[in-house]
């Protein structure tokens, strides 16, 4: 648990963050996202921008329910401010005694199965060409193991890379290296871009979720299942990516967060050489950790 | 038995409306009125701790940080807390139990329930669940699970202490007192409506409660069975839900789920009912298209029945799976629409009095299609991917659930107040009432739409500073959606306190249903000689039963 502090030096952390967003937010304002900085942006009423095929399919089906939806209540907005205005008890005090139409009725089942229909289609396409990537395609392999309350991962590729990903305290954050609190990681882990990479997730405890918005990747680890996704970052969309754990998983639910670093293939190749030299005393694929099972 | 022996000793026999006196008249109860008063009650004092629970959580999420909540398992329980007490003990208690009791038997003609003693162990067991979930918050840590108590963190590695076993028991006992209200519900409408009431001709609330009825019968018993389960792999060292004796945690989703998509139904469609009869009273007009309104709260419910894997989109299903439960969660929209276009085509032509139950009315269909269309959204196993337990989620329930279901607790209350307690409410305050919800609700929910797309996770106690902004607009909204929920008790305990005397129907015209035939407050005894349903009306023929004149 974290420590317990003083009331003023609260006080003053609540006002200074305040004050920290809202500079933030005028900043962005002014620039917009970008993908140097792809956390989630002050005020933001979208989505995050989108790396992968995957995420663009997303968005772009997104914003067509979007249209439909937000036709469909401007609808029923607009006949309800007619009925105020036209059937209100001074305006018509006698009311009508109809109640049958078979022409509307009708209507007004069609037109929504018409519209159902329209959204169907895209749906099911997003859905399979989101659902896994073809076995021949897939030119890489990344392990995610859920644990209370981190994030470990193995690189079955690269011999026996396998490391955790621990959250950075909040004492430890320095926004001046642009550090993120909540959503910094001790080990970020790193993928090459234009690559298809095969993402397949286990839990070793709880249920938790591997979400990262930006690739359009959100998974249940279960344990006892292998769940698989797939993420391809074309190389115009290199950048750090970050996401949280989406599934209750206890205590600190809110402190497993994700960062990934998508690199050009060389730089990926070197970071790889780098982390199974640092990591090389971890390395083991069949790594056994203690349960952590008290709940205080 | 000791009624009639109490009632020879007494002399006043001309005067019907003698009644047991003290405790025993509650604690004994077998009166319809009284046991949904008791269910009202009851509800009422879930609802503010449930309130509490959820304004302690806008409090901690206004800004960023830990602030007051220092124990994040605390947090869950709150969570956790807030949900369990909001559906099974005060949606439910209120709009099934409290309208229900109340207004069956009043609306269909008929002096009681089917089983009156069953009506009270049906009440009191939901009262010991009641204690017992308040209790499991203060055992050991309590449960932090979340409402869907998702295992493995529910099971005992994660959860070794006896809070969440209190926590089962407790859903277990609401689960009973569902279900035997539900034989209840189910026996006196099919059985006990008068002479000329068909059913094609009870009012919509009938409907809606004896739908609603089925479909707790039909989805309880599958609860109760994955709580059983749960328990067993708790206590006893079963494996239903633990990979490691051969058992699965997605089982436990697809049971949960299996009841609690039917669940949602149940907490809508009675709301349904209670909207129908108010758009009509205030209208002056019939409900249009009755039949339709009546079967698309059928198909409703028998759809609902088989959607339940879209909570669970990102478990691994493969895609087959994932299109079916797409295709069939959106095919509930299409009866929806029915049901809101009857509506309005309901108020179409009417001659509309803006009485508070009226805009709550509105104000319920008007955010039930804004929570609806983000309703269709999740139902895309593909978009949803970016929605899945994020505050897109929240918002979306929280406009059907919170919005759109306490609208329609709140448009019933202020509709039966006066038949309930014999007193009107005071309309000027019932509007500013109606206007500060209505403010306050949607600045605490629709920014948390824009909170669920830029990714922020639910049930998480603090957040990165970027999400600070809309989490404060929303805590802001929270703090006036209170002021609401404040002046709704004081509108109540003045009503009943100095509330002007209502007569037998406030309404006038458009109210057209049995209860306003009888007085206000409705006697102890009611409908001791049984009304008759006229066949014809102005020449064509009626659906929903007409009454005062």
């Amino acid at each position: 648990m974290r420590p317990k502090e003083e009331g003023m030096t609260k006080y003053r952390q609540i006002v200074s963050r305040l004050f920290y967003t809202v500079l933030l937010a005028a900043a962005w304002l002014q620039t917009g996202p970008s993908f140097a900085q792809s956390g989630p942006q002050p005020w933001q009423m979208n989505f995050r921008p989108s790396a992968t095929p995957v995420m663009d399919d997303i968005v772009e089906f997104h914003n067509l329910l979007l249209v439909i939806e937000v036709l469909i209540v401007l609808f029923v907005l607009g006949l309800m401010v007619y009925i105020c205005v036209k059937f209100n008890a001074k305006a018509n005090p006698i009311p009508s005694k109809t109640t049958h139409n078979a022409f509307l009725e009708v209507v007004w089942t069609v037109i929504p199965i018409i519209i159902l229909i329209v959204i169907t289609v895209p749906s099911v396409k997003l859905l399979v060409f989101m659902d896994k990537a073809p076995k021949e395609k897939v030119e890489m392999t990344l392990k995610v193991i859920g644990h209370q309350w981190y994030w470990s991962y193995e690189y079955p590729d690269a011999g026996n890379l396998a490391f955790d990903s621990n959250i950075i305290p909040d004492e430890e954050i320095d926004v001046s290296k642009g550090q993120i609190r909540l959503l910094e990681v001790d080990n970020r882990i790193a993928i090459p871009v234009d690559t298809t990479i095969r993402v397949i997730m286990t839990s070793e405890d709880v249920l938790h979720n591997w979400a990262v918005p930006a690739f359009g990747i959100k998974m249940d680890t279960v344990p006892g299942r292998i769940n698989e996704s797939w993420i391809r970052v074309p190389a115009a969309r290199a950048g750090v990516y970050r996401g949280q754990c989406s599934e209750l998983c206890g205590v600190n639910h809110g402190y497993m967060p994700i960062v990934i670093e998508a690199k050009s293939k060389q730089d990926f190749a070197k970071w790889l050489d780098k982390a199974k030299k640092e990591f090389a005393n971890e390395a083991s694929p069949t790594k056994v950790v203690q349960k952590d099972t008290i709940v205080r | 038995m000791s009624d009639t022996a109490t009632a020879a000793t007494h002399d006043d026999h001309a005067h019907h409306d003698h009644k047991p006196t003290g405790w025993k008249r509650w604690v004994y109860s077998t009166n319809h009125k009284d046991i949904g008063t008791m269910y009202i009650t009851l509800a009422v004092i879930s609802a503010i701790l449930g309130m509490g629970a959820s304004m302690a959580i806008r409090l901690e999420l206004a800004v960023p940080g830990i602030q007051f909540i220092t124990d994040t398992q605390f947090y869950n329980v709150l969570v956790t807390a807030h949900g369990f007490l909001m559906v099974f003990f005060v949606v439910m208690p209120t709009l099934i139990g409290g309208f229900g009791n109340w207004f069956i038997p009043l609306m269909i003609g008929t002096p009681d329930m089917a089983f009156p003693r069953m009506n009270n162990i049906s009440f009191w067991l939901l009262a010991g669940g009641f204690i017992l979930l308040v209790l499991s918050g203060f055992v050991q840590g309590g449960a932090g699970t979340g409402w869907t108590v998702y295992p493995p963190l529910s099971n005992a590695d994660y959860h070794p202490t006896p809070a969440v076993d209190f926590a089962i028991l407790s859903l277990h006992l609401a689960g009973a007192s569902s279900i035997l209200g539900a034989i209840n519900f189910i026996t006196t409408i099919i059985n006990m409506r008068a002479p000329g009431m068909t059913f094609h001709r009870m009012p919509l609330f009938i409907w809606a409660s004896l739908i609603t009825a089925f479909l707790l019968l039909l989805a309880i018993p599958v609860l109760a069975g994955a709580l059983t389960m749960l328990l067993t792999d708790r206590n006893f060292g079963t494996t239903f839900f633990d990979p490691s004796g051969g058992g699965d945690p997605i089982f436990w989703q697809h049971l949960f789920w299996f009841f609690g998509h039917p669940e949602v139904y149940i907490m809508i469609v009675p709301a349904f009912g209670v909207v129908s009869q108010v758009v009509s009273t205030f209208s002056k007009k019939p409900i249009f298209g009755y039949l339709g309104m009546a079967y698309a709260m059928a198909s409703i419910g028998v759809v609902g029945f088989v959607v339940w894997a879209h909570h669970m989109f990102t478990v691994g299903f493969n895609v087959e799976t994932r299109i079916y439960f797409v295709l069939a969660t959106m095919v509930i929209a299409v009866p929806t629409g029915i049901k809101i276009f009857s509506w309005l085509a309901t108020m179409w032509g009417g001659s509309i009095e803006f009485k508070t139950p009226m805009l709550y009315a509105m104000g319920f269909i008007f955010l039930f299609v804004v929570g609806g269309v983000t309703g269709i959204t999740l139902a895309n196993a593909g978009v949803d991917i970016a929605f899945h337990d994020t505050y897109f989620v929240i918002a979306h329930f929280h406009y059907v659930l919170s919005i759109a279901t306490i609208y329609g607790i709140f448009c019933g209350m202020f509709y039966w107040l006066p038949k309930m307690c014999g007193n009107m409410y005071d309309e000027t305050l019932g509007q500013w009432q109606f206007w500060i919800t209505f403010i306050g609700v949607n600045v605490l929910f629709f920014p948390q739409h824009f909170l669920g797309m830029a990714g922020m996770p639910r049930r998480i106690p603090d957040y990165p500073d970027a999400y600070a902004g809309w989490n404060l607009v929303s805590s802001i909204g929270g703090a006036i959606s209170l002021v609401g929920a404040l002046l709704f008790l004081y509108i109540l305990w003045k009503t009943i306190v100095s509330g002007e005397k209502a007569p037998a129907n406030p309404w006038g015209e458009g109210a057209t249903t049995l209860e306003w035939t009888v007085d206000s407050p409705a006697p102890f005894h009611t409908h001791e000689q049984i009304p008759e349903i006229p066949e014809e009306e102005h020449g064509e023929k009626v659906y929903v039963s007409p009454g005062a004149k």
